[in-house]
């Protein structure tokens, strides 16, 4: 049994293409008023254009018609372009999961072949080495290592036992497991990411549903300003307008920019997150972690690498740091903790000693009674390390200093072992944590938006305040447990904050659940990824730092955008107006407005129409990766942004208009 | 510019800066429930009104109840007033005999003077009777101002975190502790210095040449007292306050110019006071100074400079002086225009149809914005409205859901919002499209050219805007104006009032964000300018085409000598 076959390399371009096409149906275009409003505009002027009498008029007709369609074909461009994006990747998901057969286990303990879309919550089924895993489950028997890289990317197998869950698609290398399944087909999560990055179940998000209301009002008002002017102008004469320049005139003014490109941004959006390796249940979710006020973070994991590391020997009055050095790296042969490795890798440095020598004896386990471990060598040296008090139990005349050493490590945040060696304490080797590098910065410039970062740890406050300062979080809850947890949330969120946090056990699912976004690590319990909102595929707890960016570059892309869009206007009034009432007699003086020279009437109209139309493809990368986005003070951030997109937004189009009419005037259109 | 000029607007000014603060501060005691210094004699009277009525000084009320309240009263008012003037000629004080209004003026006049609109399809002094004048139009001049200042308190509370409040506690005290307070101090000034407070019959004069002249008399000095401190703007007399009988002197127009804007711009003030933002507040104040301001400049320079064809020929090189008042000034009748529109009081002290079209930009920009200052409470809710807006518009290129006062602006908010924007340009361009399209509309165009559209716009703007003001030269008094304008300021008065309570109720329900550095201050200069910035570029793009067929065409064929 093998993962099915491959999906043939599918044709994106040509699927982009039918997709831009299809969506043109007006059916499809009623979701989107802005653009449904752009569709009727160019069905009308093309039945203008159809039953125009004079030739001037007909060709002037067909131009608007040909302008507004390839602006409806930006605008499903753009959202088919999004998609496609999306759907590469789903595909490539996809490919991971398409039809594996599963040994279904009997009650009698036999097995039967069946497709994997037959399991369903509760099958419980046999692994064997070699075989893809059919669903996400959890292991009830046996241990064995897993290849996960076909969704997270990381080769190294990880190594599953009982409890442990597994996610479908991943590839079993050695021994055998036998699996609960625990969604029901078609609720994996492969099957939620490849459905959310397709766009599939995208549903708007709140803030998406707020701006569609303003503009869709914004959009009524312009259809309000253009059929109006229409009795209004009539004043002057009966044929006072141009249906066609009309229409011309509404479709620049309404906000087809963004309305062409906010479902491109939503998806586009969520494909980020998806790039990041994110599984996020629900665009709600990552729109939230842009609002995300108060992040908690666990500390071993999150914000220090999983273990302590030895940095230090400290040896007693009269006992040399090379004696120490030694013996706690004989202590720590044994040891395959990664503690007891760091303790040989600092060793060996002191010793500038390679290679590792060889020695010869019986290993003594840690245990809890006796809180320490070491070895009995063959020449008949016993020697320890551990829990300091517990040295000084076993040692002889154990020196002051040894206290007072394991003291000092313990007031700057540190973990102190006692080594000592047939009953004669040597000294201290200082265990500590280790924040990861880059963190530091991460956190400053988190607070520089106003994100305000906890670390919690079971550590005692002074090791858990030392870690603190050094990793420069904002606050800290030390000896914490799972409930002290859910107590900050709950704080938080009465304050009015929305909390984030990260969480792996099954403890922590009762806080993933109450903060506003829960990132759970897949490699957690099944109950933890019930909880949160969003799993990290690749268990890293750091990527919540990510997600909370993608959340803010979303809302940055749209209010943008947005922004930009309304500001092109000024410009297209100065171009149309002048132009739209140059054939009636009375306002011939309002060709005084016409502040671009642009050169004819129509010259004018489709300049503005045509820069109208080419802005969208222009922000379409925009669109897609997201506004440029920096950390900084909200102040600073609206600043910036209202000059790049508003003040620009303001300018650039007469510019662009002068532009094209100059161009248009080469082809004697203008 | 002369010193008079310089002189009574920074008195002007002066006064509105000096005044704001105590002003500001007292308003938000008087509606927050602590003491104030009228208190002794005032509250047995109030506690007297709120046994018979039967509501509790404290007691409060949903959205809904609020907004039903205010608009059944009203329409009680409405109802009232038509049959009152209906039955005039049985009534008393008619000393002139006037007979019965005609039903679509007597419609016309109730539902303006409800609305606080005061537009006026009759003249005064030879339609209404002394009865008709203080028991019924005065009346609805001091409830229906107090009304517009309800609302706005009712929505400052929510934004302080108070509940609503009862729109009939709110009703009373603004008429008991601001509104009759003040009416009493201005009418003594105003009589000191000789507008008649009588109730005895029309003067018959002589004159020195020998004719009969009739010298209407009446109680004008409070009339007018109160006309502008609730921003009513009707006059007593046909001319308003361009006729000497309402406003006699240079003192007396810069007193009924100060009278206009006291409230209004205290009540931004008081925004700041009661939500504990005065920064913000000041912001406010500055985006809604700098727009008085450029109407000041806009109404005083071009006139002051004349009429430039008039100029060139040689035949007068001064200021143009068309429909003004001498005993005013460009200087005087520039602040008392810019405030009047402004503060939509609506009252004139010059024939608004007779400045320059540069200059009547002016007048619409005020009427479409509705909130330079705006009426007392309802101008603060305008510009409020535009607020949400812009936080919404602008604050997501923070990265953040838009908060504002530390509650998030969402769909609901949004929603009403922009249908409160909508609804303004909705009535002025639907009810221009209308009169131009029908034949009816048609006959009340006396102007020829772009001139004869500008003042259809201006009509339909000064009622969607509850101005009242309006540009001489349209047959407003015909019966399709009387109706359309009546339904137009009925609409333009309740619609966005009620859109912004229940934004006020809804933001109320809301738990506030605490700030941090990642939240969008709005107490910047920064913040000033934007939304300044939003609110002229929102405002021209939906005005813009109209402006140009009216005053900008106007303007540029008068420069290429077309005069109308």
């Amino acid at each position: 049994m093998a993962v099915g076959e491959m999906p043939a390399q599918r044709n994106y371009s040509g699927e982009i293409l039918k997709a831009t096409f299809s969506k043109l149906n007006p059916r499809e275009m009623l979701h989107n008023p802005v653009m449904f409003v752009v569709e009727v505009g160019t069905v009308v002027v093309a039945w203008l254009a159809i039953v125009a009498n004079t030739a001037s008029a007909q060709s002037y007709d067909w131009l608007v018609t040909v302008i507004l369609f390839v602006t409806l074909l930006f605008a499903t461009f753009a959202e088919a372009y999004a998609e496609a994006r999306g759907r590469a990747q789903a595909d490539f998901l996809r490919r991971t999961k398409s039809s594996t057969r599963a040994r279904l286990m009997q009650k009698d303990g036999s097995t039967v072949l069946v497709e994997s879309s037959e399991l369903v919550k509760g099958s419980h089924i046999v692994v064997e080495a070699g075989d893809t895993l059919p669903g996400d489950g959890v292991v009830v028997e046996g241990v064995g290592s897993v290849d996960e890289s076909a969704i997270t990317g990381e080769s190294a197998p990880v190594v599953k036992s009982k409890e442990d869950a597994v996610t479908g698609g991943t590839v079993l290398l050695s021994d055998r497991l036998v699996v609960e399944i625990t969604v029901n087909p078609g609720e994996t999560f492969l099957d939620r990411m490849i459905a959310l990055v397709e766009g599939a179940s995208r549903q708007k998000t709140p803030n998406e549903i707020s701006l569609s209301a303003l503009l869709g009002v914004l959009t009524l008002i312009f259809v309000l300003v253009v059929v109006t002017l229409v009795p209004i102008a009539s004043y002057f004469g009966p044929h006072a307008t141009n249906t066609t320049t009309m229409v011309a005139l509404l479709v620049c003014l309404i906000p087809t920019t963004i309305g062409a490109l906010l479902s491109a941004i939503g998806i586009a959006g969520m494909n980020r997150v998806s790039l990041h390796n994110v599984v996020a249940k629900s665009g709600r979710s990552v729109e939230a972690a842009g609002d995300i006020d108060t992040i908690i973070l666990d500390k071993t994991g999150t914000i220090t690498i999983g273990n302590r590391m030895a940095t230090e020997f400290l040896p007693v009055p009269g006992v040399s740091l090379e004696t120490l050095a030694e013996a706690a790296l004989i202590s720590s042969l044994a040891d395959t903790t990664p503690e007891g490795r760091s303790v040989v890798e600092l060793a060996q440095k002191v010793l500038k000693m390679p290679e590792l020598p060889e020695y010869e004896g019986e290993p003594i386990p840690f245990s809890a009674t006796t809180r320490m471990s070491g070895i009995d060598l063959e020449d008949g040296r016993n020697v320890r390390k551990g829990a300091v008090s517990a040295i000084s139990e076993i040692t002889d005349n154990t020196p002051k200093e040894l206290q007072e050493q394991a003291d000092m490590v313990a007031r700057d945040g540190g973990t102190p072992l006692g080594v000592e060696i047939d009953g004669q304490a040597l000294g201290i080797i200082r265990l500590k944590d280790i924040v990861k590098t880059g963190l530091k910065e991460r956190f400053a410039e988190f607070r520089s938006m106003g994100i305000r970062t906890v670390m919690a740890t079971g550590d005692n406050r002074i090791t858990a305040g030392v870690i603190a300062a050094e990793a420069g979080v904002d606050d800290f809850i030390a000896e914490a447990k799972p409930e002290d947890k859910i107590e900050l949330i709950k704080k938080e969120q009465s304050e009015g904050k929305l909390v984030a946090m990260t969480g792996d056990g099954t403890n922590d699912a009762p806080a993933l659940a109450q903060a506003d976004v829960g990132l759970a690590m897949n490699s957690g319990t099944m109950a933890a990824k019930e909880a949160g909102n969003m799993i990290d595929l690749e268990s890293n707890p750091t990527k919540l730092l990510e997600v909370v960016m993608v959340g803010k570059q979303l809302l940055i892309t749209r209010g943008s955008l947005t922004t930009f869009s309304i500001a092109n206007d000024v410009a297209k009034y100065f171009a149309i107006i002048p132009a739209m009432f140059a054939a009636v007699p009375a306002l011939h003086v309002l060709g005084a407005l016409n502040i671009m020279h642009l050169k004819t009437p129509h010259g004018a109209i489709l300049s503005a129409l045509i820069f109208n139309a080419l802005i969208i493809p222009a922000l379409i990368p925009f669109a897609i990766r997201g506004v440029k986005y920096r950390a900084e003070s909200a102040d600073k951030m609206l600043g910036r942004n209202i000059f790049n997109w508003g003040v620009l937004g303001v300018i650039i189009p007469f510019v662009g208009i002068w532009g094209i009419d100059r161009i248009l005037g080469l082809f004697g259109l203008a | 510019m002369s010193i008079q000029t310089i002189l009574t607007w920074a008195v002007v000014i002066g006064v509105f800066l000096v005044t704001l603060k105590p002003l500001g501060t007292y308003m938000v005691r008087v509606f927050t429930f602590q003491p104030t210094i009228l208190d002794r004699p005032l509250k047995p009277i109030e506690n007297f009104i709120f046994r018979v009525i039967g509501v509790d000084r404290e007691s409060s009320m949903s959205a809904k109840e609020y907004s039903l309240s205010l608009i059944l009263t009203n329409f009680a008012w409405a109802v009232g007033a038509y049959i009152l003037l209906r039955l005039q000629g049985q009534l008393p004080f008619n000393p002139q005999h006037f007979g019965a209004v005609n039903p679509q003026l007597a419609f016309n006049t109730a539902t303006s003077f409800t609305t606080n609109t005061n537009w006026q399809a009759y003249a005064g002094e030879s339609t209404m009777s002394y009865f008709s004048q203080f028991a019924v139009l005065s009346y609805l001049q001091f409830v229906t101002p107090a009304t517009g200042g309800a609302a706005g308190i009712a929505f400052l509370r929510t934004l302080s975190g108070r509940k609503l409040g009862n729109f009939f506690v709110d009703l009373t005290l603004m008429t008991t502790r601001l509104l009759l307070p003040l009416s009493i101090i201005v009418t003594l000034i105003l009589v000191a210095q000789g507008i008649p407070e009588a109730l005895s019959p029309y003067l018959h004069v002589h004159s020195i040449v020998g004719q009969t002249q009739v010298v209407p008399r009446g109680p004008i000095a409070s009339w007018e007292a109160i006309e502008h401190l609730g921003q009513n703007g009707g006059g007593y007399t046909n001319a308003n306050s361009a006729n000497p009988l309402e406003s006699p002197t240079a003192l007396t127009n810069v007193v009924l110019t100060i009278a206009m804007g006291l409230l209004p711009v205290a009540f931004f003030y008081a925004f700041g006071v009661i939500t504990g933002r005065r920064r913000l507040g000041w912001t406010l104040i500055g985006v809604a100074g700098v727009l008085y301001l450029v109407m000041l400049a806009l109404l005083y320079f071009p006139e002051a400079a004349g009429n430039p064809i008039i100029n060139a020929i040689g035949l007068h090189t001064h200021a143009n002086m068309v429909g003004k008042e001498t005993r005013f000034g460009i200087g005087g009748t520039a602040i008392f225009s810019t405030s009047t529109m402004a503060f939509t009081t609506g009252s004139v002290a010059s024939a608004h149809d007779s400045f320059l079209p540069i200059s009547s930009i002016a007048f619409y920009m005020a009427m479409f914005l509705n909130m330079v200052f705006g009426g007392k409470g309802v101008g603060l809710l305008n510009m409020l409205m535009f607020v949400i807006i812009t936080v919404f518009l602008i604050g997501l290129m923070v990265g953040r859901t838009p908060e504002f006062l530390g509650k998030k602006i969402e769909a609901k908010e949004v929603s009403l919002a922009s249908v409160a924007f909508l609804i303004h340009p909705l009535l002025i361009l639907a009810g221009t499209a209308l009169a131009v399209a029908t034949p009816a509309g048609m006959a009340g165009v006396f102007n020829p050219g772009p001139h004869g559209l500008s003042e259809i716009i201006y009509g339909f703007t000064s009622a969607a805007a509850n101005n009242g003001s309006a540009f001489g030269g349209l047959g407003a008094a015909l019966p399709f104006y009387e109706v359309a304008l009546g339904i137009v300021v009925v609409i333009g008065r309740y619609a966005s009032i009620i859109a912004m309570l229940f934004i006020g109720q809804s933001l109320l329900q809301k738990k506030a964000v605490p700030e941090s550095a990642g939240t969008m201050h709005t107490d910047t200069v920064l913040f000033g300018g934007v939304l300044l910035g939003s609110i002229v570029i929102l405002n021209a793009l939906t005005f813009f085409p109209i402006m140009a067929l009216g005053p900008i065409a106007e303007q540029y064929l008068m420069m290429a000598h077309h005069l109308f």
